[in-house]
Formats: C-alpha cells, sequence, structure tokens
C-alpha cells in the first residue's frame, strides 16, 4: 500500500523559510491540491518533496524511488523526435513506454523532432514522462501551463486513471481540475519570520 | 546508464559540432602555430609536444559547459536527480560521452597535426599513448568544474579559471610522455603517473561532481 | 566546555573582539621588528645584503601554505559539522593567502634578480607557488560569483578539497622538470645547521609576526563577513514581512 506522509513540514527558498507546519498524509488513490499565489511556495514544497532539496524542518516519508517530479521545464530534447525522448525516459525509469504517445494524443507526432513541436504538445510530451516512469506518487508543478482545454480534459482523465490504479497526486495549479482531490491552502502556512533553534541557512544562522 | 550515453552521444551528432568542434579548433590552432613562432623545423619539432597537449586541453575545455547546461536549462537534470540512476554515474557517464565526443577524436587525429607540427616520427606512438591515457581524466575534471558552475548565467569563464589549474598535472606528463617520447628517453614513470592521475580522477572526482550537482540543483 | 561553542557567531564575535586589542598590535610589533631586526644583520658572505629579503620573502611563503592549509581545515569542518562561523572563516581567509603568495612571488622575484639573474624562472618551488595562486584565485572567484550564500559555502568548500589534492599533485609534478635553481629549505632542521644563530632568531621573530599578522586578518575578516551575513538576514527578512 502506497503511502505518502510528510510531518510539520518546512521549506526554505534562498535561505529563508517560506511554508512551515505542513502535514500531509496521502494513500492510494489520493490527490492533493497546492493553492496559493505566486511565490507561496508551491514549487519548493514540490521540489521538496521530490526530493531535489532538503527539508527545512519536519520529516517526509514515501517509499524508495516513488516520485516522479514534473518541473515547469518539459525536460524535452529539441533534436530527438517525440518518440526518442519518451523511450529515453522509459529506459532510464526502467518503465514501459508503449501506448503511452496514444494515451496523451501524440501518436501522429511520434516521428517529429521536439523543435517542431507547439508548446502544447511539448508539454503533452512532457507529461507524457510521467507516464513511463512507472511510479506511484505523481509531483506535478503547474501542468495544465499551455493546454488547451481538449488537452486539460484529456490530462485529467490520464490523471484519473492513474488515481484510479492507486496512484498518488500532488498538483500545484491555478486552474480548476475536475478531481475529487483535496486543496491545500499555502497561504495558512507562510512562514513566521523569527528564530529557528536549528539553523537550516545562513540567513536562519544569522537571522 | 546506457541509455544515457547514447542519448548524450546523439544528441551530440544531431546539435551538430559535436565531434567536429574539438577537432576544428585544434586544426586552427596548429595551422597558427607555425604562423606565430616561424615555420623553422627545429623551432616546430622542439615545442610540438607541448603545443599539441596545450591544443588537446583548450579544445576539451572549449565544449565543457555543453554537459550540464543544456539539461539544467530544460529541467533534464532534475529529472535524472530523481531518477534511479545515482547522480555519481550520472556524471561519470555524461564525462564519458564528452570523452568521446571530443577527446577520442583528438588521440586518433593527433599524429596528423603532429605531422603539421614536424613531431619527429618516433614520438607519434606516444603522443597517441599519452593523450588516449590522458584525455579522460581532462574529461572527468571538467565535468567537475561544470557541476561545480551549472547554476552560474555566466559560468564558462570561472569554470575555465577553476579547471585549468586543475590540468596542470595531466598537462605536465602528458607533455613529458611525448618529450621524451621524442628524445628516445624512457618514459615509463611519467606513462604510470597520467595513468595514475586518470584513474584516480575517474573513481574519485564524479563524486566530488556530483555533490556540486546536488548543491546547485536544490 | 567544548571547542565547537567558539562556532557560534554571537560567542565568537565577542572572544575574537576580546582579542584582536592584543593580537593586532603583537603582529605589528612582530613583523616589523623581525624585518628591521633582519635588516641590521651583517650581510651573507655569499649573498650580500640581497640576503635580507629573506626576511620577507621565507615568512611569507610559509603563511601562503598554512593558509590554505587553514582554509581546507575550515572546508572540512563546514562540510562535516555544518557551523556557518567555519565556512565563513575559510572564505576570509582565501584573500589574506593569496596576498601572502604573491609577496612571496614577488620578493622572490626580486631576490632572484641579482642572484640568478632573472626575474623569474619556471622552477619547481616557484612554480608550485603560481599554482597555488591560481587555486587561490579561483576560490575566491567562485565565492563571489554565486550569489546564494548556501550553495556558495557547500560549493567552494567542494573545490577546497578537490584544489588541495591537485595543489599537492602539481607541487610534486613541477619536480618532474630538471633540479631548479631554488635552494632547498632556509631552515630545516634534519640536515644539520645551515643558517647561524644571528640570521635565525629575526627569522623566528618575522615569521611570528607573518603568523600573528595573517590571524588578526583573517579573524578581522571573518567578523565583517559574520556582520554582512547578518545585515544581508536582515535585509532579506525585511524584504519578506
Amino acid at each position: 500500500m502506497i503511502r505518502l506522509r510528510a510531518r510539520d513540514l518546512a521549506v526554505s527558498r534562498g535561505g529563508l523559510r517560506v511554508i512551515e507546519g505542513v502535514d500531509v498524509d496521502l494513500s492510494a488513490g489520493d490527490a492533493l491540491i497546492l493553492q496559493g499565489p505566486n511565490g507561496a511556495g508551491k514549487t519548493t514544497l514540490l521540489r521538496t518533496i521530490a526530493g531535489l532539496q532538503p527539508p527545512a524542518a519536519g520529516t517526509i516519508e514515501a517509499p524508495e524511488e516513488s516520485i516522479a517530479y514534473a518541473a515547469h521545464a518539459d525536460a524535452v530534447k529539441p533534436t530527438l523526435t517525440a518518440a526518442e525522448n519518451l523511450a529515453f525516459w522509459a529506459r532510464v525509469f526502467g518503465g514501459s513506454d508503449r501506448g503511452v504517445l496514444a494515451r496523451f494524443d501524440l501518436a501522429d507526432l511520434a516521428g517529429r523532432p521536439a523543435a517542431r513541436l507547439s508548446a502544447g504538445q511539448r508539454r503533452r510530451l512532457g507529461l507524457a514522462r510521467l507516464a513511463v516512469t512507472g511510479r506511484p506518487i505523481w509531483a506535478l508543478d503547474e501542468p495544465t501551463v499551455s493546454l488547451d482545454r481538449g488537452s486539460v480534459a484529456r490530462f485529467t482523465d490520464v490523471l484519473r486513471a492513474h488515481l484510479g490504479q492507486g496512484g498518488i497526486a500532488i498538483i500545484a495549479s491555478h486552474l480548476e481540475l475536475d478531481l475529487p482531490a483535496r486543496v491545500l491552502d499555502l497561504r495558512a502556512h507562510r512562514a513566521a519570520p523569527g528564530r529557528v533553534a536549528r539553523p537550516s541557512s545562513f540567513n536562519e544562522a544569522f537571522g | 546508464m546506457r541509455a544515457l550515453l547514447l542519448r548524450d552521444l546523439r544528441l551530440a551528432i544531431r546539435a551538430g559540432g559535436g565531434f567536429g568542434l574539438g577537432l576544428c579548433f585544434f586544426l586552427i590552432l596548429t595551422v597558427l602555430v607555425p604562423f606565430g613562432i616561424g615555420p623553422a623545423r627545429a623551432g616546430l619539432a622542439a615545442v610540438a609536444p607541448g603545443i599539441l597537449w596545450v591544443g588537446a586541453l583548450l579544445a576539451c575545455l572549449l565544449s565543457l559547459d555543453r554537459i550540464f547546461a543544456l539539461d539544467h536549462e530544460d529541467g533534464s537534470l532534475d529529472l535524472l536527480a530523481t531518477s534511479p540512476l545515482p547522480l555519481e554515474g550520472v556524471v561519470a557517464i555524461k564525462a564519458l560521452a564528452h570523452w568521446l565526443t571530443t577527446g577520442l577524436p583528438l588521440v586518433v587525429a593527433a599524429p596528423v597535426f603532429g605531422l603539421l607540427l614536424q613531431l619527429p616520427f618516433a614520438a607519434m606512438p606516444w603522443l597517441v599513448l599519452s593523450l588516449l591515457l590522458g584525455t579522460p581524466a581532462l574529461s572527468v575534471l571538467g565535468a567537475f568544474g561544470a557541476a561545480l558552475t551549472v547554476g552560474l548565467r555566466r559560468g564558462g569563464l570561472l569554470m575555465s579559471a577553476l579547471v585549468l589549474p586543475l590540468y596542470i598535472p595531466t598537462l605536465i606528463f602528458g607533455a613529458e610522455i611525448t618529450r621524451r617520447g621524442a628524445e628516445g628517453a624512457p618514459v615509463a614513470a611519467p606513462v604510470a603517473l597520467i595513468a595514475g592521475i586518470t584513474l584516480a580522477s575517474a573513481a574519485l572526482i564524479p563524486f566530488a561532481a556530483a555533490a556540486a550537482l546536488r548543491v546547485n540543483l536544490r | 566546555m567544548s571547542i565547537w561553542e567558539y562556532a557560534n557567531p554571537a560567542k565568537f564575535m565577542r572572544t575574537t573582539g576580546a582579542m584582536l586589542p592584543w593580537l593586532l598590535p603583537v603582529a605589528v610589533a612582530a613583523t616589523v621588528g623581525g624585518v628591521v631586526w633582519g635588516f641590521l644583520t651583517p650581510d651573507d658572505y655569499r649573498q650580500g645584503s640581497t640576503v635580507k629579503i629573506m626576511y620577507m620573502h621565507v615568512p611569507a611563503a610559509m603563511m601562503a601554505i598554512n593558509v590554505w592549509v587553514m582554509m581546507l581545515v575550515a572546508s572540512v569542518i563546514w562540510i562535516v559539522r555544518r557551523h556557518h562561523v567555519s565556512a565563513l572563516a575559510a572564505r576570509a581567509a582565501a584573500p589574506v593567502g593569496a596576498v601572502m603568495t604573491l609577496i612571496a612571488l614577488a620578493t622572490g622575484a626580486i631576490w632572484g634578480q641579482p642572484m640568478w639573474g632573472t626575474w623569474w624562472e619556471w622552477d619547481p618551488r616557484l612554480t608550485s607557488f603560481l599554482i597555488l595562486f591560481l587555486f587561490y584565485l579561483g576560490y575566491v572567484a567562485l565565492w563571489s560569483a554565486i550569489e546564494d550564500p548556501d550553495s556558495a559555502a557547500d560549493l567552494t568548500g567542494v573545490l577546497c578539497l578537490v584544489g588541495s589534492v591537485f595543489a599537492l599533485l602539481s607541487r610534486y609534478a613541477v619536480l618532474f622538470w630538471n633540479q631548479g635553481l631554488h635552494q632547498g629549505a632556509s631552515l630545516s632542521v634534519a640536515s644539520g645547521e645551515r643558517m647561524s644563530a644571528v640570521y635565525r632568531y629575526p627569522l623566528y621573530l618575522a615569521m611570528l609576526g607573518f603568523a600573528a599578522l595573517s590571524l588578526a586578518l583573517i579573524l578581522i575578516r571573518t567578523r565583517t563577513e559574520i556582520r554582512r551575513r547578518r545585515l544581508a538576514a536582515l535585509q532579506a527578512r525585511e524584504l519578506r514581512s
């Protein structure tokens, strides 16, 4: 049974805590939508959960190598074709890319160099990568940016299917997604300035 | 791992200039040197080992920022860091890909450039051997420099300033092997030392470079 | 009481604040005293009066290496124990070490001109100091290029570790060239008496002076760094609230 728990999590950006006291407890089939204005710390929180930066305080519990992270950037190489891009990530993550292009409506573009894809098509290719990782927990940073309405609906279908198969998703999004999801408003967790017991950065150590 | 190596090689070939750029730079350098110091045979032969080695070093330096910068920009590095591949392995593979696209072509083409610089024929095998043993260290150390400066917008010049001092021992031994080869002197000691530097760098530097990458990703 | 207490910024500021008013006069007095006393010694029978530049050259060369070792220790402490003052001390030490290296190189050139008839020679000792200087420059450049102090501290720490290995390696690699012009160690105990006491005591005093001066400068610079970080932290907090 897959489960993602974070307790009393604090994350910092540029050496200063942006959010603190975040508790997350998600099990198979759960989705969590992060909300908050620009600079609220959505990206920082996702990167911390994905393991790209250490938390300033608190703990994250998730099974080893279970989180797939999709950032603003699509990690698409312009000189490789759509199929080659996807096949590469499938091999790196040890997943399978069979049928994934079709699920993201990219089958017709498989042989086209990614440089000649539109912004929305690239975005879809970037998201298709999640499916080939074979990882149960998806951490998505603004996944719907530059997608048209049809693509958003299609992506929501993919997400719903993922959750239905026992996956977990944490999504930072401005857009309302048609999903049965809990919402975490980060404004409620804005870090209060002040001294901290165990400084994790220069700004905290000398603040 | 193999997928990453193949992708990096494919990218280098498709982006154009992958194999050619270093060689082209090397060619221009070798052609310029005789104009600078005069065409006299003895003068050229005397400086040839050093020029060839400095040229190899600069040609290597030229393409270092490609190792991580593009992958950092488009987010690939984030994904590689969260992938099942250890980041140390990613560094090692990327350094290997860099060597295959810049170091190896230089090793193969070096005798031709040696001819242009009047390098004695007896020194050719030693030139090739020293480059073969030494250039992998240049790529690995370069990967370390690239990892240190990957987050910086104009990191290229700084990276050169950081990496060049690290290249000094390799350069000394590499040029020394070629020089001794030309003079017919024994070469065993510098050959052993340059191989030692390359092996130790390949074994240990990926850990330092991966640590630097982790810092730059957070 | 543990030695790590001094890694607390407030404690460090208090302790060094009390030390500096004593350390700085001692450093200046010993440096000036050693160099002046050195100038009053009789001329060397072979090297003449040029030998007197030794009283700056040798202590500076000694500190050039010692400051790097100090930086290395501070970097290791930072990487292992995460004491912020340690990282700042390493940063503060680098320019001091670079200047010491430059003094050693410059006085060496001035000494070399009458002795060897050349300002510069690619001799193993000279070359390894030039390489050390390059490492100092790279270290300082990396610190100043990275805006985020947390990343900068970690990256320069790694650079210092790797750089130390390669600086040492270069030191022995240049020995591969022919034996240089430079004389052997000036003060070696193992190989017996080489320098008479008349020259030795002023040299000891100058070495003490250079060591104290370097320490004082590093402490002052570390205090400045601490204040600067404090200011930056307060400004960052101000911007947020």
